[in-house]
C-alpha cells in the first residue's frame, strides 16, 4: 500500500524564491549577453569531479596494487603446509610415533619444497633472473630473509624424504642415516620460520589491511599452515593419531578467534575483510578454517567409530580448503585495501568505499 | 659532488607537461595508453611504469582569486610529481636482489640490469611511485636522470620546464630556497602555501619537495607516509611466537599422545 502510494508522490526539489530568482538571471543574462557563464550542470556522479582534502586527488589511489599474480598466494598455502608439517614429521620422529606418519609428514614437507620454489620463480617479472635474490642477504627485507629460509627448508626437506625413501627401498645404511638425520633437523629449523614468515613478509608493507594487521598475520598463517598439514595429514590416513586431532583442533580454535577478533572491530582498515569480494573470501575461508573443523572435531569424539572417522575426514578438507581460500583472501584483501584511497590520506570515511572488482 | 633534490614549486607549474615529455623522450620510456580519465586534464592519473613525472591537475570549486582565475571560472592548479626518492626508501629496504640502491646523489635507483621483477617494492612504497612493467616484468621508477647527473647535467624534466617550476640543486640549498619562496608566497597573500617534505615521519625527508597551495592531500601527497621497515620488530616477534606455539604444541601434542599409546 504504502509502496503504491509513494509511486505517485513527484520527486524533485521544492520550489523556492531563491531558486526561480536564480531562474530569472539566467534568462536575463541569456537574453543580454546571448550565452550563459557558469560553471554549467554537474549531475552527482559525473565525471566532473573536484579535487579537494575530503575527495583526494579525485579519489585516485595514492598506492600501487600489489603485482603478484595466482602464484603467490599459492606459495602462502604450499609453503604453510609444507613448514608445518616439517616441524609435525620431525616431532613425531623425536617422540617415536607411527612410522605411516612421519614418512608421509616428510612426503608432504618435501613436495611443498618443490612446488613452492617453482611457484616463487614463476611469479617473477623475469623468471630467468631468480638467482639475482641469493646475491645478497638482507635482513630488513622480508622477501630476502624469505628467499634464504625456503632455500633452507627446500634442501632439507627434500634431502629428508629421499634418504628415507632410499633407506627402506634398500636398505639403511649410515650414510643415508646422517643425510636423514640432519636433514630432519634442519627442516625443522628451517620449518618453524617458514611456515609463517609469510604473514611479515604482507605485514611489513605499506598496504593498509596487511601492515594494521602484522602483530596477527604470522600466527594466523602459522595456524592456517597447521591447519593444512593437519588434514592433508589426516586425508593420507592419519585419522586416528590423536595428536593430529588435538593440532587440528588447537589451529581451528586460533582460527575461530582470529575471525572473532576483526569481525568485532569496526576500523575502516579491516573493510577490505569484511565487504566486497575479498570480504566474501575472507569469511569464507575463516569458517572452513575456524568453527566447521573445530564443530566437526569435537563431534567425532563422540559416537560410533564410523561416524567419527567420517567427521575427521570432513574437518581435514575443510581445514585445507580453508587454509587455501584464506591465502588467497589475504592476497585479494591487500588489492582492495589498495584502492581504499582514503586509508593513507588519512580522510575520515564519508561513505563506504567501493570494493567492487 | 653534491647530494642533490627536485623542488616542483606548483604555483609556477603552468601544466604544459614539458616535463613528461621530456621524461619519456630521455629515459625512452614507452607510451601508456590515449584513454580518457574525466579528471580535467590528466589523463594519465598517477606515477607508474610508465610514468616518471606526471602533472596533476587539480580543478577546485571557484575561489576568487586562486591563480588569478575569473570568479565564474573554475580555479586550477598544477603540480608535476615524482619519485620522492626518499632518505629511508621503502623499496630500497625491501628489494631483495639488491637491485634497488642509493646512488652518490642521494637518489634511490633501480638497477635494471639486476631487477627480477619480485615486485615487493611495489607494495613497501608509502607513495605508489614504483610498478612492475607487465610487459618487460622488471619493476621501474624515475632514475634521478642518474646518467645525466653522472656527467654534470641536471635531469631531463628540470632543464625541459619553462617556468622553472621544477627546479634542481644541491639539497641544502634547495630547501633554504624552499623556505624563502614559502615566506615569498606568504607575503603575496598566499597564506595556504606550504612546503611538503616529510621530514617528520619515518621516511625522514625526500630529495623531491613540493611547494603546493592548500592541502596537500589534494595534490596525493599523504600526511604520514611510513617506510614498512618500521613493522618490521612487530612482525618478526609475531612470527617468532607463531614458531614458539606450532613447536610447543607440535610437542605436547605428540608427547601426550605417545604416554596414552604407552610408549
Amino acid at each position: 500500500m504504502s509502496d503504491a502510494k509513494a509511486r505517485v508522490v513527484p520527486v524533485g526539489r521544492v520550489p523556492d524564491s531563491s531558486a526561480e530568482q536564480r531562474l530569472l538571471e539566467i534568462r536575463h543574462e541569456a537574453e543580454r549577453r546571448g550565452e550563459v557563464k557558469a560553471i554549467g550542470i554537474r549531475p552527482s556522479g559525473a565525471p566532473f569531479p573536484q579535487a579537494s582534502p575530503e575527495t583526494g586527488y579525485y579519489g585516485i589511489p595514492l598506492l600501487k596494487q600489489p603485482s603478484w599474480t595466482w602464484e603467490v598466494p599459492l606459495y602462502f598455502f604450499t609453503g604453510g603446509a609444507a613448514g608445518a608439517a616439517a616441524v609435525m614429521g620431525a616431532i613425531a620422529d623425536y617422540t617415536g610415533a607411527d612410522r605411516k606418519l612421519v614418512r608421509d609428514a616428510r612426503w608432504i614437507a618435501a613436495a611443498g619444497a618443490v612446488i613452492s620454489p617453482a611457484l616463487l620463480v614463476a611469479d617473477l617479472g623475469r623468471p630467468a633472473r631468480f638467482l639475482n635474490m641469493l646475491r645478497v642477504f638482507k635482513p630488513q627485507s622480508p622477501m630476502s630473509v624469505g628467499v634464504w629460509t625456503l632455500l633452507g627448508f627446500s634442501g632439507a626437506a627434500a634431502a629428508t624424504a629421499f634418504a628415507g625413501f632410499l633407506a627402506e627401498r634398500y636398505g639403511p645404511s649410515l650414510p643415508l642415516r646422517i643425510v636423514e638425520n640432519a636433514g630432519q633437523a634442519a627442516s625443522l629449523a628451517f620449518g618453524l620460520p617458514f611456515s609463517n614468515y609469510t604473514g611479515v613478509l604482507i605485514g611489513a608493507t605499506t598496504i593498509p589491511v596487511w601492515n594494521q594487521n602484522v602483530g596477527e598475520l604470522p600466527i594466523h598463517f602459522a595456524a592456517s599452515g597447521v591447519g593444512a598439514a593437519v588434514g592433508l595429514l589426516e586425508l593420507m590416513g592419519n585419522d586416528r593419531s590423536r595428536a593430529l586431532q588435538a593440532l587440528g583442533m588447537g589451529a581451528a580454535l586460533f582460527e575461530c578467534l582470529e575471525g572473532l577478533r576483526s569481525e568485532s572491530s569496526d576500523h575502516s582498515h579491516l573493510d577490505p575483510l569484511k565487504h566486497g569480494l575479498s570480504g566474501l573470501m575472507v569469511r569464507t575461508g575463516g569458517v572452513l578454517s575456524g568453527p566447521v573443523p573445530f564443530l566437526l572435531r569435537a563431534a567425532s569424539l563422540f559416537g560410533d567409530k564410523q561416524r567419527s572417522h567420517e567427521f575427521r575426514r570432513w574437518a581435514a578438507m575443510a581445514s585445507v580448503a580453508g587454509s587455501l581460500v584464506t591465502r588467497f583472501a589475504w592476497v585479494q584483501a591487500g588489492h582492495a585495501s589498495a584502492r581504499q584511497w582514503r586509508e593513507p590520506l588519512g580522510i575520515a570515511q564519508g561513505e563506504k568505499p567501493e570494493l567492487g572488482e | 659532488m653534491s647530494v642533490t633534490a627536485f623542488l616542483t614549486d606548483s604555483t609556477l607549474c603552468i601544466g604544459c607537461k614539458a616535463c613528461e615529455v621530456a621524461c619519456k623522450e630521455w629515459n625512452g620510456v614507452g607510451e601508456d595508453g590515449l584513454d580518457w580519465s574525466g579528471f580535467s586534464y590528466d589523463n594519465t592519473g598517477s606515477v607508474g611504469a610508465s610514468t616518471w613525472r606526471h602533472v596533476k591537475f587539480v580543478e577546485q570549486t571557484p575561489e576568487p582569486g586562486f591563480g588569478g582565475n575569473a570568479p565564474e571560472m573554475n580555479s586550477w592548479a598544477f603540480s608535476s610529481d615524482v619519485c620522492k626518492h626518499c632518505e629511508n626508501a621503502g623499496c630500497l629496504e625491501a628489494c631483495p636482489t639488491g637491485s634497488i640502491v642509493r646512488t652518490e646523489f642521494g637518489g634511490v635507483y633501480v638497477q635494471p640490469d639486476i631487477c627480477n621483477g619480485c615486485g615487493y617494492c611495489v607494495v613497501s612504497c608509502p607513495f605508489g611511485v614504483v610498478e612492475r612493467n607487465e610487459q618487460d616484468g622488471r619493476a621501474f621508477k624515475c632514475t634521478f636522470c642518474y646518467d645525466r647527473q653522472k656527467v654534470g647535467l641536471v635531469p631531463a624534466c628540470a632543464k625541459a620546464c619553462p617556468t622553472e617550476s621544477i627546479q634542481f640543486g644541491e639539497i641544502g640549498a634547495l630547501r633554504r630556497k624552499a623556505e624563502e619562496r614559502l615566506a615569498e608566497l606568504r607575503g603575496r597573500g598566499m597564506r595556504d602555501a606550504t612546503v611538503y617534505d616529510p621530514v617528520d615521519t619515518s621516511v625522514g625527508g625526500s630529495h623531491a619537495m613540493f611547494i603546493v597551495r592548500g592541502d596537500p592531500r589534494t595534490y596525493n601527497l599523504p600526511p604520514k607516509p611510513e617506510v614498512p621497515t618500521i613493522y618490521l620488530k612487530k612482525a618478526w616477534a609475531s612470527s617468532a611466537i607463531a614458531a614458539a606455539l606450532l613447536l610447543g604444541g607440535t610437542l605436547v601434542a605428540f608427547l601426550a599422545d605417545g604416554q596414552r599409546n604407552g610408549r
